[in-house]
């Protein structure tokens, strides 16, 4: 297992330096330019000639690359053209927001996902397994700013209940310890604090849920029935062991594989921003930060966001891998 | 067991619900509490920098304002753009308007403690007019025609001979001088500030002499500013604690609004203003028309070139429908290349009425008896002068119909469109522009002389009868004979037809009705310092 985890973090540096490749090539293709774009139109065209110059965007697109790639190696993420703030201190409050807010929506849609599906398998084809599947399908298809808004005109204009946006109270601040609030507030000990900061994060976490919830069940309905089907099940109902029992304890366990490699997707794709829900609710996560930086052209935001995704991903679907084997055994790594 | 399990599972649902309902309201803003107001302003977007001389953005002017004071400003109490005294308490005018001549407020300081004084302003203008080799300070050529080195600049010295003395020696003399000056990016810094953050002055530091003192910034979400306790502008600011918010989205930015959130926002969709104008617990503002909307065609590409085409289009368009169905009636049918509110604009031209048989008429004596096919480029993204650019395209498309000429249009994203416009390869293109010190050489030499053709004139259109007119104007400091040569400038466009001018926008404002003493300004933003809240 520890020489798999080896080579597959070695496997890493290829990737990531693939995607460097790609996302520069990308972004140098489409149109705009950084000095324009951060001027604007009251520019003349000898400041932005300037700005160009300064920027070194006038250099030879391989110089570019590899002043970025050594800027990488050397762990520094660059420099923002924009705000000439270094990348690697302003990425990471942004990149904290968005995995509080995977967390916690990833966390509903497991709970609430993996159970419905259990039931409606379970259940099959009863009146819970249709409500359920349907549900599921209206998850599934519901857009997410649609949504968004619909609970923010129930829940906050309508009855009051829920602040609206953000992630904090605006008059409120917290201190900043590790940039994740949930943990911040609790290591300081602040638990009102606390509290909101979750009453912050249902909203948007429920929102952003919605879509992996869906599939969390479908999937885990499909995998349940097949296991139900199989032989050991039906040897335990003979001995007479609690259905309950069954299903959370033996079928469960069986059917999960699959679950889990569609939570490991869903889970990574939500770490790449969730753009939309973070635009809904005036999220500050990683999202948003490189949809700015794309409208900027920022180009080492955009190139140092995208890899810092890339990342996010690739590590989410390794932890899923080494978890394959936590679950069954049978499973080995070489 | 069962019962247990349901037991735990109610008392759960049950503390969650008490929990919920019992924090109700709590998160509104505290807007009226004893120990200070604070007012919290929801916008769209970040600022990108709070030190004012590098950006250009709207956004970050808004925060600016309230921390930096200009040497003049505008009269914001009138919500016009007139100059008034500021910094410089008074100023005299010499040498057939080459020399200005400014006395500063004395005992101003500011809010880092050094202070304030002629040096200041010395050192602050050399920063900038220094600020070629960085390429920088964008709006300062701009505004004053160059860099040092630039033959353009207007500027010929900047010297302090006593504490409270400024004086500006022109190389020409200049209309807009003043105006210029009153510009929220040319407000005066600490230059103690500056030398001692560098880099990092604007991000991590912001010091002017300003109502409000620059506390915190959480970058893409909110930037906190905390009264001046010295703030020479005496009683003033009403307001303990300024609270900038980004919400990206205009509607749940309205749905914070109404829950108590926020209290004041910009941005608001022109659908969801009537649901809030009649109601008594909102205040609707519309900032006065400093802007316009405009069809722009590249003369130099047929069948643009032709006169009779451009007028003949001019024709083809129903601004009352779009500005009823896109504007919700809030905005005015421009005639003239730049908003009424500015000097010289000029009252008696005849705007080209709608009237389809007409532009059929002129299309054929222009050669086009059965019209022509051409592409129409459009912004993705919504402006304050357009907040719908894609309906408003649909709109002229149809209208373009019925004389014959097939649309095609096409959605460029902001970054992308302002590139293509530059380099001309839009035929028919829809733009606006918002005016940046309210005068009309921003408007028309900006966008329509042919000095301006590779930044904003987008038409590549060149006039040398119009060039004339513009330059002489720039330099002519009597007011009445100003006005005479921007009348004869703006008949000279209207005849020629380089645009479709479409709207006077109106940008919306919504804001909680205890607010009072709040006036937009017509530039875009405005001191926070009169506002107060009951």
């Amino acid at each position: 297992m520890l020489s798999y985890s080896i080579k597959r973090l070695l496997m890493l540096v290829p990737v990531l330096l693939g995607m460097t490749i790609i996302v520069f090539s990308i972004i140098h293709a489409i149109p705009g330019n950084p000095a324009q774009t951060i001027l604007g139109t009251k520019a003349t065209p000898e400041a932005i000639h300037h700005l160009n110059a300064s920027l070194g965007l006038d250099k030879p697109l391989y110089v570019q690359y590899f002043t970025y790639l050594k800027d990488v190696l050397t762990g520094n993420l660059g420099t923002s053209i924009q705000d000439n703030n270094a990348i690697a201190s302003e990425i990471w409050p942004h990149l904290a927001a968005t995995i509080e807010l995977s967390f916690a929506a990833m966390l509903i849609a497991v709970i609430i996902g993996v159970n419905a599906g259990i039931i409606s398998a379970w259940k099959k084809n009863s009146v819970v397994d249709y409500i359920a599947m349907i549900v599921a399908l209206i998850g599934v298809s519901m857009p997410i700013f649609w949504l968004g808004l619909l609970e923010q005109w129930i829940f906050s204009v309508k009855l009051n209940w829920l602040p609206s946006i953000g992630q904090t109270d605006i008059t409120s601040t917290v201190a900043p310890i590790t940039n994740l609030y949930l943990v911040d507030t609790l290591l300081e000990g602040q638990f009102g604090q606390f509290w909101m900061v979750v009453r912050h994060l249902i909203m948007p976490a429920v929102a952003l849920a919605t879509i992996p919830m869906a599939i969390i069940a479908r999937m885990t309905r499909s995998s349940m029935l097949e296991v139900l089907g199989s032989d050991y099940i039906r040897t335990a109902k003979a001995k007479g062991q609690r259905m309950g029992w069954i299903v959370y304890k033996y079928a469960l366990k069986n059917a999960f594989i699959p679950i889990l490699t569609v939570i490991g997707l869903q889970t990574g794709l939500m770490l790449g921003g969730a753009i939309l829900t973070e635009t809904i609710f005036g999220w500050p996560g990683i999202g948003l930060y490189v949809y700015n930086a794309i409208q900027a052209r920022d180009y080492p935001v955009i190139q140092s966001g995208i890899l810092i995704i890339a990342f996010m991903f690739i590590m989410v679907n390794f932890i899923v891998d080494l978890l394959y084997g936590l679950i069954d055994p049978r499973i080995k790594y070489r | 067991m069962k019962k247990k399990y349901f037991s735990i599972v109610i008392s759960l649902i049950v503390v969650l619900t008490l929990a919920l309902t019992g924090c109700a309201g709590g998160s509104s803003s505290k807007s009226s509490s004893n120990a200070g107001k604070t007012l919290v302003f929801g916008r769209g977007a970040d600022a990108t920098s709070l030190d004012p001389a590098v950006v250009t953005d709207g956004e970050s002017f808004r925060v600016t304002q309230n921390i930096f004071d200009t040497l003049v400003s505008y009269d914001y109490s009138k919500q016009s753009t007139s100059v008034k005294p500021s910094l410089a308490t008074s100023w005299n005018i010499t040498n057939g308007g080459k020399t200005y001549t400014f006395t500063l407020k004395k005992g101003i300081k500011f809010q880092d403690g050094t202070a304030f004084n002629a040096q200041a302003v010395v050192f602050n203008f050399e920063r900038w007019m220094n600020g070629k080799k960085s390429g920088k300070f964008a709006y300062f050529p701009s505004m004053f025609g160059g860099y040092k080195g630039d033959a353009g600049l207007v500027i010929k010295s900047v010297t302090a001979p006593n504490a409270t003395t400024v004086v500006f020696n022109l190389k020409r003399p200049s209309a807009p001088f003043l105006k210029n000056l009153a510009m929220s990016p040319f407000a005066i810094s600490s230059p103690a500030a500056i030398k001692k953050y560098g880099a990092k002055y604007g991000t991590t530091a912001a010091v002017g002499t300003g109502a409000y003192v620059f506390k915190s910034w959480k970058h893409n979400d909110t930037i906190t500013l905390e009264k001046s306790k010295d703030y020479w502008k005496k009683g003033l600011p009403k307001i303990s604690k300024l609270i900038f918010k980004v919400i990206p989205d205009n509607s749940s930015r309205l749905n914070a609004l109404k829950n108590g959130e926020i209290d004041l926002m910009d941005g608001v969709n022109p659908s969801d203003v009537a649901g809030v104008s009649g109601n008594k617990q909102y205040n609707v503002y519309y900032r006065p028309p400093m802007n316009i909307a405009y069809l722009g065609f590249n003369v130099t590409m047929k069948p643009f070139n032709n006169t009779k085409v451009r007028q003949a289009l001019n024709m083809a368009v129903d601004k009352q429908s779009i500005i009823k169905a896109f504007y919700n009636g809030q905005a005015q049918a421009a005639v003239n290349p730049m908003p009424p509110s500015l000097l010289g604009y000029d009252k008696a031209i005849k705007p080209y009425a709608f009237d389809v048989k007409a532009a059929k008429k002129l299309l054929a004596q222009a050669g086009y008896p059965h019209g022509f096919s051409t592409t129409l480029y459009t912004m993705a993204n919504p402006r304050d002068y357009m907040p719908e650019p894609q309906n408003v395209a649909q709109s002229i498309q149809s209208t373009f119909g019925k004389v014959g000429v097939k649309v095609k249009i096409v959605t460029v994203e902001w970054s992308s469109y302002i590139t293509k416009l530059t380099k001309g390869g839009a035929p028919m293109y829809l733009m606006g522009w918002t005016g940046d010190n309210g005068d009309p050489d921003n408007f028309l030499y900006t966008l329509l002389d042919k000095d301006s053709i590779g930044s904003n004139n987008f038409s590549f259109y060149q006039n040398s009868k119009l060039h004339n007119v513009l330059i002489a104007a720039q330099t002519e400091t009597n007011t009445a004979k100003r006005v005479a040569l921007y009348d004869k400038a703006q008949v000279i466009l209207h005849n020629d037809a380089p645009w479709v001018p479409l709207v006077y926008g109106k940008p919306v404002l919504v804001g909680k009705s205890t607010i009072t003493g709040y006036k937009p300004s017509p530039t875009g933003t405005e001191p926070f310092d009169t506002l107060n809240v009951k």
